[in-house]
């Protein structure tokens, strides 16, 4: 069963690259030492804080609309090019199958961000010169980014395994900025009175909550963060993708592959 | 077939309980990091970068601030010493989002404004309801505003007498507004006054904690004018008998008042051994000025009211 | 025992937006397979072969019914291992290799890692694709893909393999290359299970045939039964340039090419043109009795199908 799973993973990845995904990499790190190049010049005392906040952004950015552009594909694709047929008719559960995709999506997004944290350093030491213990702060926002992938993918995954490609995005593409202001969804939520309330509550919950993931700007200015949210986010980046993820498995089981 | 069942069961299963885990942790991590959002919203300080950064959807945006101004200002009274630094930025955010909120130049001039129970920054409330006023020239609510802190905070009677003089002259103006820009020239820094700008406030907004504020207002007023009134009955006994009166009623007595004044909640005021007009129950007035027992100071719960 | 056994699987979709009509995709379907037999199952497009064919894989779910595969239920995930399937007009990963593909099959069937290699090579080679092995699939031709597809079904060597029309497509090379395999599987002892609407491969090859159409089941049993069961004709051709005119008045079909003339009658005809041929002194050059094809049973089955149908309408 695992041994199934980590195969799945793996061509999952392996399409991913060949499809030549890695290849936003080239844009990042022109994007990124273009910046810090121009910031060097400029040297307002503010390089630091435009090469942190401008690398992390664009992490997250180019990652997002890569766990979305690819996750939802993930099935449909296979079901409209009937690739899956083949797959499924060989002892290879349903499920076994979407939390392989997972693991293969969950997996590009890893590698491709690590990449990019090379960069990101790289462009760091150049407008500095040196490394402070401050910077170890940026580990901990790339590894916020990559729960944050986590929950995208587990939702990309959950659209593909009923939806056309495009519903998909435009689905997993709204969550995302709904979840960016989740906080104010619930504020608003707080505020309403009856029905409204608790269908607003209910909707505040079920939305990825996304601003507790994004410490770019206050590790920019260099705030330590708690111990206790790396936890809890870690906790909630994993019960949110089970969450998808089992509704992925519970819609996908009961398809029928026409 | 049963397999398939099994697995759906699982997956449902697996899919509530994920749901109320991740709802228990979003929960507690709330509690982690009240203040975190609004910090990290202000890095982006600058108004201008968050217009642009709005891709034109102004208005929801200027929503979205609106409410997280309030929600900001609203949670911070649990404190005992409220810190509202972030209450200017977050209005003015919201302003120059969408000039024609005009709730928010109300709720600035109030609360931005007061030292008492706010954030205690009147030139800066000046200046965000003179923006108001700049992109609304017709509404006279604004000038009231303006007048209302040169009144309230900065005791500038003059500066607050134009005010009101130039929102009276807008078209379709309420016409107390006028009447205060006469008020003030005669009538400036007395209780009169203040219950007329109090009273005003109190008719004319919408938004529900403004009004609370100018219901308390009124009430704290109407202690002190007692509190001045009976302590001034007191002046008045020690100045005629040389000492001070042994009872509420023999005060009463001298005064000519044959009922025992009661505060708003229908408690009678209290004469101290000391000769002191006091409240009963201070807590109940947290904005009054007299009739505070010495160095009481409002538990910060009084303020949980609004 | 029976290779596989359906016992009344029925698929019916409700189709259209708001009163959901069904639409009868497979009628309660009986069937049986025996182990070791090309089992062949014609029918039209859109009969509700590759319904069935769905069902078998459970990749859709039955409205009713149930099936056993080598003996077990046919949901039971261990049936998978011994199974393989050919979709119709297939298409895979177009980003690997043939090699790749095979690879990552195996390790999905579970293949451990040492035979893998091995069997890899050796169905690479059973279906003629070793010189292209190092080939992107997205460069591969129809009959290419096809020859791969089967490659990806008999991989891990099942007992049952499933094929969904698997000459579609082909030129005429790759339809013999193709019956070929399927007649060395049958060597092997496996059982072959294959869907097609060519009647002419169906004949060659299968030892017993299941004719479908709209869903239902018109007809199964042994071709030489079927074919066997509508009267004989006999072919008969002589020397000459034209057809006497006694036998002419008989005879529905003549053809003349040549010098040869070639008719058909009806056996019991055929001594009496051969009478009149002698009379004619035409040199007399084959009589050959002529077997109805599986395509006029066909035939003849849905036509009576159309007639039954539109009766009862």
């Amino acid at each position: 069963m695992r041994a199934r799973i980590a195969h799945i993973a793996s061509n999952t990845f392996r399409e991913a690259v060949r499809d030549r995904v890695l290849y936003n990499l080239i844009a990042f790190v022109l994007l990124l030492s273009g910046a810090a190049v121009l910031v060097g010049q400029i040297s307002i005392e503010i390089e630091k804080l435009v090469v942190i906040n401008l690398g992390l952004t664009a992490v997250s950015l180019f990652g997002v609309v890569i766990a979305i552009f690819i996750g939802i594909g993930l099935v449909s694709k296979e079901i409209e090019k009937r690739t899956l047929y083949t797959v499924l008719s060989r002892p290879v559960r349903r499920w076994e199958f979407i939390i392989g995709k997972f693991f293969g999506l969950a997996g590009t997004l890893v590698v491709n961000t690590f990449l990019m944290a090379i960069g990101v350093f790289g462009a760091l030491f150049y407008v500095s010169h040196k490394f402070v213990r401050a910077d170890a702060l940026i580990l901990v926002a790339l590894y916020f980014i990559i729960l944050e992938f986590i929950i995208i993918c587990s939702l990309s995954l959950l659209f593909s395994s009923f939806s056309s490609p495009l519903l998909s995005a435009v689905f997993a593409f709204s969550l995302f900025v709904i979840g960016s202001f989740a906080e104010d969804l619930r504020n608003f939520a707080g505020m309403a009175h009856g029905m409204s309330r608790w269908l607003a509550t209910g909707a505040a919950y079920v939305v990825p909550n996304l601003s507790a993931f994004n410490i770019i700007s206050s590790i920019a200015h260099e705030q330590p963060v708690a111990g206790q949210l790396v936890l809890q986010n870690t906790l909630y980046a994993l019960f949110y993708a089970s969450m998808a993820l089992s509704g992925a498995v519970l819609i996908f089981e009961r398809r029928d592959l026409k | 077939m049963k397999h398939r069942k099994k697995i759906s069961l699982i997956a449902g299963a697996c899919l509530v309980l994920s749901l109320v885990a991740s709802s228990i942790v979003l929960h507690r991590t709330d509690q982690l990091r009240p203040q975190a959002t609004l910090d990290e919203v202000l890095f982006l300080n600058s108004p201008k970068v968050i217009k642009r950064a709005s891709l034109g959807f102004d208005g929801l945006v200027a929503c979205i601030y609106w409410t997280r101004a309030v929600q900001y200002f609203g949670s911070r009274f649990r404190y005992a010493e409220p810190n509202y630094s972030l209450l200017a930025p977050l209005l003015e955010i919201t302003t120059q989002l969408d000039p024609h909120l005009v709730v928010a130049y109300d709720f600035g001039s109030t609360f931005l404004a007061s030292k008492q129970y706010g954030a205690g920054e009147p030139e800066r409330a000046i200046e965000l309801v003179n923006y108001g006023i700049h992109n609304n020239p017709d509404n006279w609510r604004l000038y009231y505003d303006l007048g209302f802190v040169y009144y309230m905070e900065l005791k500038d009677y003059k500066s607050a007498a134009d005010a009101f003089e130039r929102g009276s002259r807008v078209p379709n103006a309420h016409p107390f507004v006028k009447i205060l820009a006469a008020q003030m020239a005669q009538h400036a820094g007395e209780y009169q006054t203040a219950r007329m700008l109090w009273s005003a406030t109190f008719q004319t907004t919408h938004d529900k904690q403004i009004k609370q504020s100018a219901f308390e207002h009124l009430r704290a007023l109407r202690v002190d004018e007692d509190v001045t009134h009976l302590q001034d009955g007191v002046t008045h006994f020690g100045e005629r008998t040389g000492r001070l009166p042994a009872s509420m009623a023999e005060l009463l007595a001298a005064m000519g008042l044959d009922r025992v004044p009661v505060d708003p909640d229908g408690n009678p005021y209290k004469l101290t051994p000391e000769g002191r007009v006091e409240v009963r129950v201070p807590d109940d007035f947290a904005f009054a000025t007299k009739g505070l027992p010495p160095g009481y100071k409002p538990p910060p719960k009084a303020h949980a009211q609004f | 025992m029976a290779a596989i056994e359906i016992l009344g699987l029925e698929k019916t979709y409700k189709i259209g937006f708001w009163r959901k009509r069904p639409k009868h995709a497979l009628y309660p379907l009986q069937l049986t397979v025996e182990d070791g037999e090309i089992f062949g199952f014609l029918g039209p497009n859109g009969a509700g072969k590759t319904t069935t064919l769905k069902l078998l894989m459970g990749l859709v779910y039955p409205t009713a019914g149930s099936a056993r595969i080598l003996g077990r239920e046919w949901t039971d995930p261990s049936v998978k291992a011994q199974i393989g399937f050919l979709p119709e007009q297939p298409y895979f990963y177009d980003y690997l290799t043939a090699h790749e593909l095979l690879e990552y099959y195996g390790q999905l069937s579970g293949v451990p890692a040492k035979q893998r290699k091995q069997r890899v090579e050796q169905v690479l080679h059973q279906v003629g694709l070793r010189d292209v092995q190092g080939l992107q699939l997205r460069k591969f031709s129809k009959g290419m893909l096809q020859r791969v597809g089967i490659g990806q079904a008999i991989l891990h060597d099942p007992k049952l393999v499933f094929l969904d029309e698997p000459m579609s497509g082909l030129d005429p090379m790759g339809r013999r290359e193709v019956r070929d395999l399927m007649e060395e599987l049958k060597h092997q002892g496996k059982t072959v299970f294959f869907s097609t609407h060519i009647l002419s491969d169906a004949e060659a090859l299968c030892d017993r045939v299941a004719i479908i159409h709209k869903g239902e089941l018109r007809g199964v049993g042994r071709v030489e039964d079927l074919t066997s069961t509508i009267q004989g004709k006999v072919e008969i051709i002589w020397q000459g340039t034209q057809v006497p005119a006694a036998i002419k008045a008989m005879v529905a079909e003549c053809h003349v090419s040549g010098d040869r003339v070639r008719v058909i009658v009806e056996e019991n005809q055929q001594d009496m043109v051969i009478d009149i041929l002698r009379r004619e002194r035409q040199r007399l050059v084959a009589v050959i009795p002529v077997r109805t094809s599986l395509e006029a049973y066909f035939v003849e089955k849905l036509r009576r199908a159309e007639t039954t149908a539109g009766s009862t309408i």
